[in-house]
């Protein structure tokens, strides 16, 4: 973490100065730790997009194609004609303001156009000046702005400040998704060769390898091989966990990060015995060993050319169906646009889950089930034998992830296997959790080290939430089901709330499972003693966030 | 700035109207009425039309509850429809009890020990649905000054709205709250920092235009105490497209039906069109069925991906050192 980071204390003395002349003439300052670094040529060479250069945002010259202006002009254009969504949400703003403080960005940095009516009004500016008949005849008293350079500066700056978190569609009153004007915007400046490096890496990485780390199928074996063995030194019992089995009955999907960094491994752990406890037949895929999809932080066509091994892969192994891990985003994309981007998958069967029997008739099109879903089942049916004493060194809360949570809602389910496996378990405050719940501050690419102070800033109210139960309930362990957020959320508690550690919630089950054959455990799946079941301080698993920032 | 010229605006149109009442009559009591309502009735047909032109590609609902997953786990239909009915109840709660800004709050960080704080804030819902049904009620009971005989319906809606049978004309309580209602929404857009930065002229000139309405329609009620059985001939003659235009009407009579030309043309051409776009709304119209029910893209194309042959052929050796199967030896 950047050693220049303010203090907490100081952090939250957050400050709202807007500039008394208003928005409408464009300034950004590109501060230090409030921005992300520019994608490296090399990576949008790879991907065939469009202007590969070496730039960074603090050049004054940004070495914009000529004609960038129409460029974008043309793009806006096209995408009005392509998506209600950004027809109607450029027309309907009324500015009421309900959005304004419900973005964890605009909370916790103060920055006026932080506020999601603001951020889209940086786009809307120009869309007036340029698609409205109020706009082209009476310019800025109608609100239009000319598409400049400092315009376009600032769109880089506040649409990669934006997590697409959808928190503030929850309370729009016509339902504007910031998200979906954030995604439009990217895909505009995608056209001009503007995207940060932390997106277009593990683009290109998942294009090549399969997954967003480039981690090679060997590498990839290796790491499956090697949380085989430790979960063995643990339970005593040696799992098998196939890679490319032809044939299996079920493909497992899981975001890489769980493979490969910290906390994430334990949830990994929790797979693999669970997996291995009721027999099912499932394997692994170096091929698609990636769940998360970058994509939909740089455009549909994205989504779409990296999605589109989940299926492939699913039909060359000849499995029945899909099982999905703990990854937020990932099942945004699986949820609303897998099926419409790369289906039908009519060469999949409905899931049904091999133990139960139950049919999963919710995911009969998509042929996907989510984790939760599927353990969940296994719980309500008695098939799992548990011991959720084992966790009781744990004092956990719940931090909905803001895709699943809005773009799904899914929010039971993980919260009936917390209470089956935990016997302690507290809510965070409910303007903070379900579907109201606030994003870790780094989603949607944003999760890099440059951009620490406005990572911290935007996940304040998340950990202040934490915060809230760890001085009421003790609570110590923030778990969640999102790569994205055992990433960034462990640095964010390390800075707010520094008791609390962040886990996975297959971890808790992971540790609860009682296994046949084990061994006594004395061991939870971080390799914390359970002897005397307290609260040891040391993690022994490595791999912190910046390493795995450095793989990428 | 952003203030003034939309306060000078329709203090402009005001005068226009005054003058217009006056002199051009049938232009300001029969041609613009006619005009401003074709503007408002095509140009909102045409914004429909032309945001439905636009396809939706993804389904993309916002989900603001429990999913149908498990038979068990009890989904939430309204707030994350699964199916039509939930879409609908969904919708009419949106659109008649503006559901979404009934979970407002406020936002404020106590220091000390840092707190955020999200305290629960019902005034802008309230005096946006105040305003807007009142404004509703008040355009059904003008229907009285267009029909004869005035249906009984609309009469029980009068007497309810005079409730209280205040004063003499009987004093109706939605005029006051739409004057209240509106006066709320102007000063929090200049009071309180947040509006004042994002709000932008055509803001103020709607609610500008809105006071003006229901000031100069209050005036002539209770203070002008315009001949009504004029208004109404005005009124039935414009509904039968037979115009003719009585003598006796007077200058703020001229001043309220311009405005109200005005603003019906305005409504299409502005951020008023909200009442048409709330329904066409893909985070809120659509059934979040998407593992079940696929939803076609109908301008989905083919995209360059990276095959597993493709895959295969560069890392086939790895692969193979480390016995994993391949395809192709």
């Amino acid at each position: 973490m950047s050693e220049k980071l303010k203090k907490p204390q100081e952090l939250a003395q957050v400050e709202f100065k807007p500039a008394p002349q208003g928005w409408m003439d464009p300034t950004v300052e590109f501060r230090k730790g409030t921005w992300n670094y520019a994608a490296v040529p090399e990576t949008l060479e790879y991907l065939d997009l469009p202007y590969p250069r070496k730039w960074q945002p603090t050049d004054d010259d940004w070495q914009l194609p000529d004609g960038w202006e129409q460029i974008i002009l043309t793009g806006m254009r096209e995408r009005l004609k392509k998506y209600r969504s950004f027809q109607v949400f450029m027309d309907c703003c009324v500015r009421c303001g309900a959005c304004a403080d419900k973005c964890h960005y605009f909370i916790g940095s103060g920055d006026p156009k932080n506020m999601p009516v603001l951020r889209a009004e940086l786009l809307r500016s120009v869309y007036r000046n340029d698609f409205t008949t109020a706009g082209k005849i009476l310019g800025s008293i109608a609100g239009g702005r000319k598409l400049t350079v400092g315009v376009l500066k600032e769109w880089f700056y506040y649409f990669y400040q934006c997590t697409e978190c959808r928190r503030c569609s929850v309370f729009c009153p016509y339902g504007i998704d910031t998200a979906e004007i954030t995604m439009m915007a990217r895909e505009l400046m995608n056209l001009v060769g503007l995207s940060i490096e932390w997106i277009c890496t593990p683009l290109s990485n998942c294009f090549r390898t399969g997954n967003h780390l480039g981690i090679q199928p060997h590498g990839f074996k290796d790491s499956i091989e090697f949380a085989v063995d430790e979960l063995e030194e643990i339970t005593g019992i040696r799992v098998d966990a196939p890679i490319n089995k032809k044939g299996a009955e079920i493909l497992f999907i899981a975001p890489s990060a769980d493979y490969f960094a910290s906390p994430h491994y334990f949830t990994l752990l929790g797979y693999l015995a669970l997996f291995h406890e009721i027999g099912l037949d499932y394997t692994w895929s170096s091929y698609a060993s990636e769940g998360g999809n970058f994509g939909l932080f740089h455009s549909t066509e994205m989504i779409k050319r990296l999605n589109a091994k989940m299926y492939a892969e699913a039909k060359r192994l000849g499995v029945k169906w899909i099982l999905g891990g703990e990854c937020g985003h990932m099942w945004r994309v699986i949820h609303q646009y897998m099926n419409t981007l790369n289906g039908p998958a009519d060469f999949l069967e409905t899931p049904r889950s091999p133990i139960t029997g139950t049919t999963f008739d919710h995911a009969s099109s998509t042929k996907m089930v989510h984790i939760t879903e599927f353990t969940a089942d296994l719980i309500r049916n008695n098939k799992l034998n548990l011991d959720p004493s084992r966790n009781d060194h744990w004092r956990t809360t719940f931090h909905d992830s803001c895709n699943p949570a809005r773009a799904m809602g899914l929010l039971e389910e993980p919260r009936y296997i917390i209470k089956s496996v935990c016997n302690n378990f507290f809510e965070m405050p409910e303007n903070t959790i379900r579907e109201q719940t606030f994003c870790c501050g780094s989603g949607a690419g944003l999760g890099t080290d440059e951009n620490m102070e406005m990572r911290m800033r935007g996940g304040m109210p998340r950990a202040n939430a934490v915060q809230f139960v760890h001085d009421e309930h003790d609570v110590n362990l923030l778990l969640c089901i999102c790569a994205i957020d055992k990433a960034t959320l462990s640095p964010l508690m390390e800075y707010w709330v520094p008791e609390v550690e962040v886990g996975g919630i297959h971890e808790m089950v992971g540790n609860a499972l009682i296994m046949k054959g084990e061994k006594e455990r004395d061991v939870d799946l971080r390799g914390q003693d359970l002897s005397g079941k307290t609260h040891a301080d040391e993690s022994p698993a490595g791999g912190s966030q910046e390493e795995v920032a450095a793989n990428a | 700035m952003r203030i003034l010229i939309p306060l000078l605006a329709v203090v402009v149109l005001i005068a226009i109207g005054t003058v217009g009442g006056g002199g051009a009559r049938y232009l300001f009591f029969v041609v613009l009425p006619y005009a401003g309502l074709a503007i408002f009735v095509l140009g909102i047909v045409y914004r429909v039309i032309h945001w439905a032109r636009s396809p939706v590609p993804f389904r993309i609902p916002t989900s603001c509850g429990q999913q149908k997953s498990l038979p068990w786990i009890r989904s939430n239909n309204q707030e994350n429809p699964h199916n039509m009915l939930g879409v609908i109840w969904r919708m009419i709660l949106e659109v008649l009890f503006f559901r979404s800004l009934f979970r407002n709050t406020t936002t404020e960080i106590r220091q000390g020990p840092p707190r955020v704080l999200h305290n629960p804030d019902k005034w802008l819902w309230a005096s946006s649905l105040l305003f807007h049904w009142s404004l509703l009620i008040i355009l059904v009971r003008h229907f009285k000054y267009f029909v004869e005989p005035v249906p009984n319906w609309i009469i029980g809606l009068q007497n309810l709205d005079g409730f209280f049978q205040i004063g003499l004309p009987v004093l109706l309580l939605t005029d006051i709250v739409v004057v209240g209602a509106l006066s709320y929404l102007v000063l929090r857009r200049l009071w309180e920092a947040k509006l004042r930065y994002i709000s932008l002229p055509a803001d103020y000139f709607a609610l500008f235009l809105l006071l003006g309405i229901t000031g100069s329609g209050i005036y002539l009620r209770y203070f002008d105490k315009s001949d009504i059985t004029l208004a109404k001939q005005l009124g039935t003659g414009l509904l039968s497209f037979a115009p003719v235009v009585p003598e006796g009407l007077g200058a703020t009579f001229g001043v309220h039906l311009f405005l109200v030309s005005i603003l019906l043309a305005y409504i299409p051409l502005s951020k008023l069109v909200h009442m048409a776009g709330v329904f066409m709304s893909p985070t809120r119209n659509m059934v979040n069925n998407n593992r079940w029910e696929r939803h076609v893209n109908p301008w989905d194309y083919p995209v360059t991906v990276h095959t597993y042959e493709e895959y295969e052929d560069e890392f086939r050796d790895v692969m193979k050192a480390a016995e994993l199967p391949v395809e192709k030896d």
